[in-house]
């Protein structure tokens, strides 16, 4: 099931007692993500024609993360910034890119960086901090 | 590294590099408090849900019956420039979610990892997972009001650190202190490959 409530109601659930839907309901149980991936520091930017309006069976969390994406956002920042667990970002994610709504810019493997150029630009980006 | 940093289809949003350092040590040795001196936002959190269930299993029967736990992750930002931006991740402090490390881990540039002269042997198995990995780090002794004053070749020796790592003092609530010991570590990291970063 696969809608905004979290189920019957029942007497002693109200607004006052929060959310107590578990982590994973908004993933329909799915734990993992149909793509592998999603670096906690990948970046993620929306498609300049994503339109996720277009898809009704896209969750409230999924246009939430699209309207984020309208700059690159490192995927654990999205996670952050919604407040949901990074595996079910992560799933939410591959349902945007499936959909072609995201694009995401996985970080390169540690074995080809970074070049000598770019820790100095750290070192002398620190040091100015 | 261009396709990384560059959107082709959207010259307008360039995709910034990026790059993670990860933030151990034993549990209450400045870890959080590091992160926070050091990002430019407020320390963000994110956290996994554990399942009893086993990771990697896509079980929702087992998503419905299994006790779940949260693990949370400190994390923070550096933006050294547009094009460039540093994550730091602060490590799980309990044992129980070394899993959650290689995650972390994977791809990282380096590690500092806190030393606390009161409770040394936290860092043990921080510096036992960074060398097993050959992940670059550099130790920060964390100078907590009222610690004991050790000198650092004492703690070199009680670390047991390869002469080459090097080992700073820091107050990881100091922003200026946090960051020599950031520069110590891309420093490191830069020898490590073989030239040296020219200071300034």
């Amino acid at each position: 099931m696969r809608t905004e409530s979290p189920g019957p109601p029942h007497e002693w659930l109200d607004d006052a007692a929060g959310p107590v839907v578990r982590p994973y309901t908004l993933t329909g149980g799915r734990v993992r993500s149909s793509v592998a991936g999603f670096d906690l520091v990948a970046y993620v930017l929306a498609e300049p024609d994503a339109d996720p309006a277009a898809h009704p069976e896209l969750q409230p969390e999924h246009r939430r993360l699209v309207e984020l994406a309208g700059r690159p956002v490192a995927v654990a920042e999205l996670a952050a910034d919604l407040d949901l667990a990074l595996g079910v970002v992560r799933v939410l994610l591959g349902d945007l890119l499936a959909r072609g709504l995201v694009a995401v810019h996985q970080p390169p493997a540690a074995a080809c960086l970074p070049d000598d150029d770019i820790l100095k630009a750290v070192v002398s980006g620190l040091r100015a901090l | 590294m261009d396709s990384v940093r560059y959107d082709r289809s959207a010259p307008a949003a360039r995709v910034p590099l990026a790059l993670k350092i990860l933030i151990a040590g034993g549990f209450g040795a400045g870890k959080t408090t590091l992160v926070s001196a050091l990002s430019e936002v407020r320390p963000l959190q994110t956290e996994e849900v554990l399942t009893g269930a086993g990771i990697g299993t896509d079980d929702i029967s087992g998503v419905e019956t299994k006790s779940t736990t949260t693990v949370a992750m400190d994390f923070g930002r550096i933006t050294i420039n547009e094009d460039l931006q540093v994550y730091l991740f602060g490590t799980p402090g309990q044992d129980r979610f070394w899993f959650l490390w290689d995650e972390l881990a994977f791809g990282a540039l380096g590690a500092v990892v806190l030393a606390d002269t009161r409770r040394l042997a936290d860092c043990f198995p921080s510096i036992d997972y960074l060398e097993q990995r050959g992940i670059p780090f550099v130790v920060g002794v964390n100078c907590f009001d009222g610690a004991r004053r050790f000198s650092l070749e004492n703690v070199r020796q009680a670390l047991d650190l390869d002469p080459d790592v090097p080992l700073v003092l820091c107050d990881a609530r100091d922003r200026q202190s946090g960051k020599l010991v950031l520069i110590a570590l891309v420093e490191h990291v830069a020898r490590q490959r073989g030239e040296p970063v020219p200071a300034g």
